[in-house]
């Protein structure tokens, strides 16, 4: 080795702790997040994979084993669960779509300065701030003919003949927490669509006015467009969020009558919870992560065809 | 016309106010409602006369107060951690292009992905052994843990609606990078540490599959733990649980409240950057 | 004060290089511009001397000392930004003082320095005041005043004066002039604005494409430019410029230009004849006069700039600026004829780059001849 450099550039090398600092400062900042997210969520999530082709039970000592695919050809056979299959669309689909709805309408209602707004803003915004667990019971009661208005509203109204709770009625049970999804729900679209509205540049309408454009022109050629990213990103997010949620239907039915509002999600519970055995419930959780993924990608996808026509 | 039109616009935003707050209003009229009324004036819209008897009966014959304690500490010190670190990663997504800095984002938005019920066995076997069952620190734990994704993006949209001049400024006045963070980009995201934090103490506040999992005892129950109990074994005395319940929804509102106009800012930010 | 010394400095971004090996040295007390077109790299270039942007390869040394491996914070340097990046949260007064601060500065000291700086400045009566409560130019002032406290090696520039308005900008220009020559610091100043660059500097580091194209002082770049860049870039309105080759006639050489037309350089050069080259003019030194006879030049634009008129104007087919004081010519339509005295022609060969001509005695004028 020598000390001169070859070349006509002499590039004085950084020092080793330096780079190393310099490397390490994002990492830094990261560090606890990382360490939280991987020790309470990734590993878990490992384990939880591997439980599927175990046999684990909480009470009982002697089981670990591994078992191969056994959880997955009991599933294959388990009516209960594909039930929850049929009721985690319906549930997932009409949730999503009245949230998504009622959210926009709300949105564009917000869009307009008037006065007032901000207390009106705040005080529609609140169901989203109701804890879940109190929002289920909150609903469950108005539907109770004991205390809540609700039945007998609906009997005045002639859509129900007698006040009964529709919780109880095996046809209608899956309204139930339909609607109080829909009702805590709203908020979350309306203030992510509501944010997004807001960072529309003022000018383009002005402009699509002097252009001659009607409001609902100005509508679907400019507030949808922009809208558009925003709305593909927001569905898709909650469309697994609300597959996932299980919290509204363990406290408002527990999945009856005669499982007819069992989702998978409340499905996995009640077998990890009430049955305790963990290996079922995590291969059942296995195929409804499969299962979301796969639809995940499959938005992807057409989104990115979507881009790419453009 | 445009009056006409004005007219139906406030009163959709009405029609909305209405459905958002009647639950809530029905929980404390009921709560109000002394049990003689309660069958006799149903679907009243506010009882002939109201008490405050449920909320006495629940704050001096039930574990409620714990439950409350427990929920505010769980709740409170999830909130203040998770806004602490998740500042800081927000801030280095937000200004260091890194190495591995697209993973970090992936494994964030993973979490975000799978079913949360999906960890609940494992998370007991690996909390089980470290005594954190039962425990609230375990509870914050978890909580901060789950957390933490949503909360770096939320604070990440907010570092990236503060101009990079200002650090680089204050680094060329002689600040270190942390001394930068610390006294001038910090104090300017204040509404987004507050927005952080009112949407991490709600979450935490509401949370229950983990907490019904990992606690078992009254000590440590937090409150939708315990409400839920409460509700399974006297489910025939409303007014006791809904007073049970305005008292759970009054601490969780409040934080709303104070932070939801934050909440529309920062993901305004988030948009206009994106 | 300090002299700063930058050694083939190199930037690239993963593969793609911004800045191709620039050396530059500046000396102590210096005002040097850097300016070119956007994302030329003058930016990139005055934030590596902040020590904001790392240096991919050549040295860069304040005062003698090597920094490419120093903090911003530790390289005792002022920047002020285009956007001011006054600190929202702090006073006037917190803002100057944050590096005194940092720096633990006596606190008697901090307040000395800042009421002098305010003092020069006019700031006195914003000093309780948020930056929101100023206007553009008070915060621009205060900026400013930020970068004077600290009386630091040198003071860095980065389009300091883009969002102020054209009368506030040239009060501020004129400012900044004048603090330079009360404090002599070592400056490094970036713009776009060729007329700061001019009015400002003492020397011009003209700047295009990552690479440094001419260093000069403002005169030189305008009377000499080195390359076509130059040319362009400095004096507005832009210089004429007329592709044609190398000929000569009785050894002395001519451009013949793509219309035919040949305009004598009044002296041989030794070019090839065919050689392509590009001959240019500036518009206000195109000489005119208005002719009754149908000849070459017919006006078609007329843009008056109230100190003078830019003429749009086609000559033998070819697109011509002229600036002129002369407003008998404000008529479109009028006839002219169209004189270009050889001393201020350019020839430029076909790199680009500057050939030198050789000054003639006297003023000959050479016209486009058809050939």
């Amino acid at each position: 080795m020598t000390l001169s450099t070859t070349g006509s550039r002499p590039r004085p090398l950084k020092p080793f702790a330096r780079r190393l600092a310099d490397a390490a400062e994002p990492w830094l900042y990261t560090a606890p997040v990382l360490v939280l997210i991987i020790a309470v969520m990734l590993v878990p999530l490992i384990l939880g994979l591997s439980y599927a082709f175990r046999d684990i039970q909480l009470l009982n000592p002697f089981s670990g084993g591994f078992v191969g695919l056994d959880h997955f050809r009991e599933l294959s056979q388990d009516t209960a669960f594909y039930r929850a299959l049929r009721n985690t669309l319906w549930w997932t689909g009409a949730s999503v779509f009245l949230q998504f709805f009622f959210g926009l309408i709300l949105a564009l209602l917000l869009d307009k300065p008037f006065a007032g707004r901000g207390l009106a803003q705040a005080l529609v915004f609140l169901p989203w701030a109701v804890p879940t667990f109190l929002a289920g019971l909150n609903w469950a009661w108005m539907f109770n003919p004991v205390i809540g208005p609700l039945p007998h509203w609906m009997v005045s109204l002639g859509i129900m003949s007698a006040p009964n709770n529709i919780l109880a009625d095996p046809h209608l049970a899956m309204w139930g927490p339909i609607i109080a999804n829909v009702w805590w729900g709203i908020p979350f679209f309306a203030i992510t669509l509501l944010a997004a509205l807001q960072a529309i540049p003022r000018d383009l309408y002005e402009a699509a006015a002097i252009d001659g454009a009607n409001p609902l022109q100005r509508f679907t050629s400019i507030t949808l467009p922009f809208l558009a990213p925003t709305i593909a990103i927001t569905v898709l997010l909650r469309t697994v969020w609300i597959a996932n949620f299980a919290d509204l239907i363990i406290v408002m039915t527990n999945g009856g009558p005669a499982d007819r509002t069992q989702i998978v999600a409340s499905y996995i519970f009640t077998q990890a919870f009430k049955r305790l055995d963990f290996g079922y419930a995590s291969a059942i959780a296995l195929v409804l992560l499969v299962l979301l993924l796969a639809y995940s990608m499959v938005i992807v996808v057409i989104r990115q065809r979507l881009i790419e026509k453009d | 016309m445009s009056i006409l039109l004005t007219i139906a616009h406030r009163l959709a935003i009405l029609a909305y106010v209405v459905f958002a707050l009647f639950p809530l209003y029905w929980l404390l009229k009921v709560s109000v409602t002394p049990n003689d009324l309660l069958y006799s004036e149903g679907v009243r819209m506010w009882p002939s006369h109201a008490t405050l008897e449920h909320y006495r009966y629940v704050l001096e014959n039930s574990a409620f107060p714990i439950f409350f304690r427990n929920s505010l500490i769980v709740a409170g010190s999830t909130a203040l951690v998770v806004t602490l670190i998740s500042s800081l990663s927000g801030y280095a997504l937000s200004r260091f292009t890194f190495r591995g800095k697209y993973a970090v984002v992936a494994l964030m938005l993973i979490t975000q992905m799978f079913p949360l019920v999906m960890l609940v066995a494992p998370i007991f076997k690996m909390l089980s052994p470290l005594g954190l069952t039962n425990s609230l620190m375990g509870l914050i734990i978890v909580y901060t843990a789950f957390n933490v994704p949503f909360a770096t993006f939320l604070m990440q949209s907010f570092f990236d609606g503060i101009p990079r001049d200002l650090e680089d400024s204050a680094m060329i006045d002689g600040a270190s990078r942390f001394t930068a963070f610390r006294q001038i980009i910090l104090p300017l995201t204040l509404p987004g540490i507050a927005a952080t934090l009112g949407f991490v103490f709600t979450a935490a506040w509401s949370e229950l599959l983990f907490a019904l999992m990992l606690i078992s005892g009254n000590d440590s129950a937090t409150f939708p733990v315990g409400l839920l109990t409460f509700v399974s074994k006297f489910s025939v005395d409303f007014g006791q649980m809904m007073a049970a319940g305005v008292m759970a929804l009054v601490p969780a509102c409040l934080f709303f409240l104070l932070i939801q106009r934050y909440l529309v800012q920062g993901l305004t930010a988030g948009a206009v950057k994106g | 004060m300090a002299s700063i010394e930058m050694r083939d400095i190199v930037k690239t971004y993963g593969d793609h290089p911004v800045l191709h090996g620039v050396d530059l040295s500046i000396q102590d007390g210096e005002f040097i511009v850097l300016v070119g077109p956007s994302g030329c790299g003058k930016s990139t270039l005055l934030r590596m001397i902040a020590g904001l942007e790392s240096i991919s390869s050549g040295t860069m040394s304040i005062d003698g000392r090597e920094v490419n491996d120093l903090k911003p914070k530790d390289r005792d340097i002022a920047m002020v930004f285009q956007s001011y990046a006054l600190y929202p949260h702090m006073t006037v007064a917190d803002n100057m003082s944050y590096s005194l601060r940092l720096r633990r500065t006596p606190k008697e000291k901090i307040a000395a320095a800042v009421a002098a700086a305010s003092a020069k400045l006019g700031l006195d009566p914003f000093l309780g005041r948020r930056p929101k409560a100023l206007s553009g130019g008070q915060r621009q002032r205060v900026a400013m005043g930020r970068a004077i406290v600290r009386q630091p090696k040198a003071f860095l520039f980065d389009e300091p004066l883009s969002n102020l308005d054209a009368r506030l900008r040239e009060q501020m220009r004129a400012e900044i002039k004048r603090m330079h020559a009360e404090f002599g610091a070592t400056s490094v100043y970036v713009t776009h604005d060729q007329i700061e660059a001019m009015t400002l500097a003492s020397r011009i580091v003209a700047m295009n494409a990552g690479s440094v194209q001419q260093i000069g002082a403002p005169l030189e770049l305008y009377d000499r430019p080195a390359n076509l860049f130059v040319a362009g870039f400095i004096g507005s309105p832009g210089m004429n410029m007329l592709e044609g080759t190398m000929a000569s006639d009785n050894g002395t050489s001519l451009v013949r230009l793509t219309n035919g037309t040949t305009i004598s350089l009044g002296q041989a050069v030794d070019l090839p004849e065919g050689t392509s080259v590009t001959l240019g003019i500036r518009p206000e030194h195109v000489t005119i006069r208005p002719v009754t006879g149908g000849v070459a030049a017919s006006v078609e634009l007329i843009e008056p700039t109230g100190l003078g008129i830019i003429l749009h104007l086609t000559v033998h087919g070819l697109p011509f600026k002229i600036f002129t004081s002369d407003r008998a010519l404000l008529a479109p339509g009028t006839d002219l004829t169209v004189g270009f005295p050889t001393e201020r022609l350019h020839l430029f060969g076909p790199d680009g780059q500057r050939i030198a001509l050789v000054p003639l005695e006297g003023s000959v004028v050479s016209s486009l001849t058809a050939s």
